[in-house]
């Protein structure tokens, strides 16, 4: 159950995809978003998953990994759906009852957001399954570069993040371990009141902890030893160069996005 | 005797329809006999670990079965936790699992969770405590305290005062030094001997299996290679050196004097053993040729 979280998870590759430059896909993904929701048209949305399928064939990721990563959002798909369905004004409602009146309006409106939060998702875990963590966060360090210029220690986030994002792997595995252990002393986790399920969490968090604060300790003393100062004056091993494909790949992003923004002068906009 | 544990044609795969899918267990058989001290062998990622983690139910089988006590553990109907107090499982690392208070508190974590009375639980924790040499007053202080061989050793104890049929350890020594590593496994041996409880030993030191085992498990490539008594396994020492394994240091010595042309057992391997050997072949010297060399 643990290993079904899969922020982070990278999934490696030998795509175009995999290979594009990292800050072009942050910033890439980030404009699939705001081109998603600015459509406001079914055909455009619809044009935008097609790219996104395109994409996912291209990177060679399973079908199977983007169910994955869209099955823990099914509970607020649905939260929004129905709320969209509910309240969403119209001009002749189809159903009525209670309070509530259900229009056609509500309906297509209500479809077309759950649809474009699938999209969010599984677009935003594409960048995630075809750019390591680190590479990821180099990326980010690269972009908010300016920042520095005004004493955001953006080196320093940068770093912490990607601890952070080296050891959710680590932790996740140092869990199971401890709940595996404690299982087999004979501890029930999956039953019982909540009160007793939240005791029951006790034998895992405290050895968790522990076991955090230690390896933090350990990681700290082997940076010092490895003569880590922060970030003044620190070159890269791996440099991001910005080449020909990831030029080409840029055009294609504009062509396309702009194609899914054209079609809010084309088709009707819905809400 | 009975087979305590029966493993029949037992495979494991990790992460499924994955791309880092892997087979830990391929078509694993096997059974282990009431009160034997099993050995278990094999280079790392030959599926010793994923086995062990199978006896009490922590792994759900991809496909096979396994009956502990003749029982079948997935069979409908059946509670995995009755085979998880009757299959005593220690991991590696054992010490990292410590939480209570005070080591006393600890051990009683396993009792607890069987149900068990008060007084019941204090003999157990006490006899455990015994097993593992540690002192009365030891198990009133906090497990992070104490030294890393001490902590492993209230792990351990946490799993005796189970008191299962069968005790799985996951390469109990591993990280500790030399003298602790005796005292550990010798402790284990006293207590197979005291209560006459099946155990199972996970190890890379081919010395320790030579020494306490009565019987090795050979795992190779997620299959079990070889699976006989100590003589017999280490009598195959150039297969053993083939799989990538080492035999004990006196095994490789004998090995070598045996491609020389000396005419000595194959399946030395403890010291005791090979004195015995060695004074033999020197009193037929001194009788044959009447001490003229010694090789």
């Amino acid at each position: 159950m643990l290993r079904d979280i899969t922020i982070g998870q990278h999934f490696p590759g030998d795509s175009i995809v995999h290979n594009c430059d990292p800050r072009l896909k942050l910033v890439a993904t980030i404009g699939y978003v705001v081109v998603l929701y600015a459509c406001g048209n079914a055909v455009g949305v619809a044009l935008s998953i097609l790219l996104l399928l395109a994409l996912y064939a291209i990177a060679k990721v399973p079908v199977k990994l983007i169910l994955k990563s869209l099955k823990p959002i099914v509970p607020i798909i649905a939260f929004t759906g129905i709320i969209n369905l509910l309240f969403y004004p119209g001009e002749t409602p189809l159903v009525s009852f209670w309070i509530f009146n259900i229009y056609p309006e509500g309906i297509t409106f209500a479809v077309l957001m759950a649809v474009r939060i699938l999209a969010l998702i599984a677009g935003t875990s594409l960048l995630t399954y075809t750019t390591s963590p680190t590479v990821l966060t180099d990326a980010i360090e690269n972009l908010l570069r300016p920042l520095s210029k005004i004493h955001v220690p953006v080196h320093e986030f940068a770093i912490i993040m990607t601890i952070a994002l080296r050891f959710i792997p680590t932790l996740v595995d140092e869990t199971e371990k401890i709940m595996n252990a404690q299982k087999a002393r004979g501890a029930q986790l999956d039953t019982g009141k909540l009160g007793q399920r939240l005791k029951a969490l006790v034998p895992i968090l405290i050895p968790l902890f522990i076991s955090a604060f230690r390896r933090a300790d350990e990681l700290a003393m082997a940076m010092e030893c490895r003569c880590y100062r922060g970030g003044a004056g620190r070159t890269q091993l791996k440099v991001l160069k910005f080449g020909k494909n990831d030029f080409l790949c840029l055009g294609f992003c504009v062509v396309t996005f702009g194609i899914i923004l054209a079609t809010r002068w084309v088709f009707p906009v819905i809400g | 005797m009975s087979d305590i544990i029966r493993v029949e044609h037992l495979s494991y795969v990790y992460n499924p329809g994955m791309p880092d899918e892997t087979k830990a267990l391929d078509d694993v058989s096997f059974a282990i006999q009431e009160g034997d001290f099993v050995g278990v062998i094999g280079s790392t990622g030959s599926g010793k670990s994923t086995l062990i983690s199978h006896f009490n139910g922590l792994n759900r089988p991809t496909s096979g079965k396994i009956f502990v006590d003749g029982r079948d553990m997935w069979a409908q109907g059946e509670d995995l936790r009755s085979f998880r107090f009757l299959v005593g499982l220690v991991f590696q690392y054992p010490e990292y699992q410590l939480f209570e208070e005070t080591c006393a508190k600890d051990i009683a974590f396993g009792p607890k969770n069987m149900g068990l009375d008060d007084a019941e639980i204090t003999r157990r924790v006490k006899e455990a405590a015994e097993f593992t040499g540690l002192d009365a007053a030891l198990l009133e202080r906090s497990p992070f305290e104490l030294s890393g061989g001490q902590k492993r050793r209230v792990a351990i104890a946490g799993v005796m005062a189970m008191e299962p049929r069968i005790l799985v350890l996951d390469e109990p020594a591993a990280g500790l030094d030399p003298e602790g590593r005796d005292t550990i496994l010798s402790q284990i041996k006293a207590y197979h001997e005291k209560t006459g409880v099946t155990v199972v030993l996970v190890s890379h030191s081919m010395e320790d299996i030579a020494k306490y085992a009565n019987r090795v498990l050979v795992m190779h490539h997620a299959k079990v290679a070889m699976y006989d008594t100590v003589e017999n396994v280490f009598a195959r020492a150039p297969e053993l050196l083939e799989l990538g394994l080492s035999v004990p240091q006196v095994t490789q010595i004998f090995l070598k004097l045996r491609q020389k042309g000396l005419d000595i057992p194959i399946d030395v391997y403890t010291v005791p053993y090979a004195v015995k050997v060695i004074r033999r072949l020197w009193q037929e010297k001194q009788r044959k040729g009447g001490g003229s060399n010694a090789s």
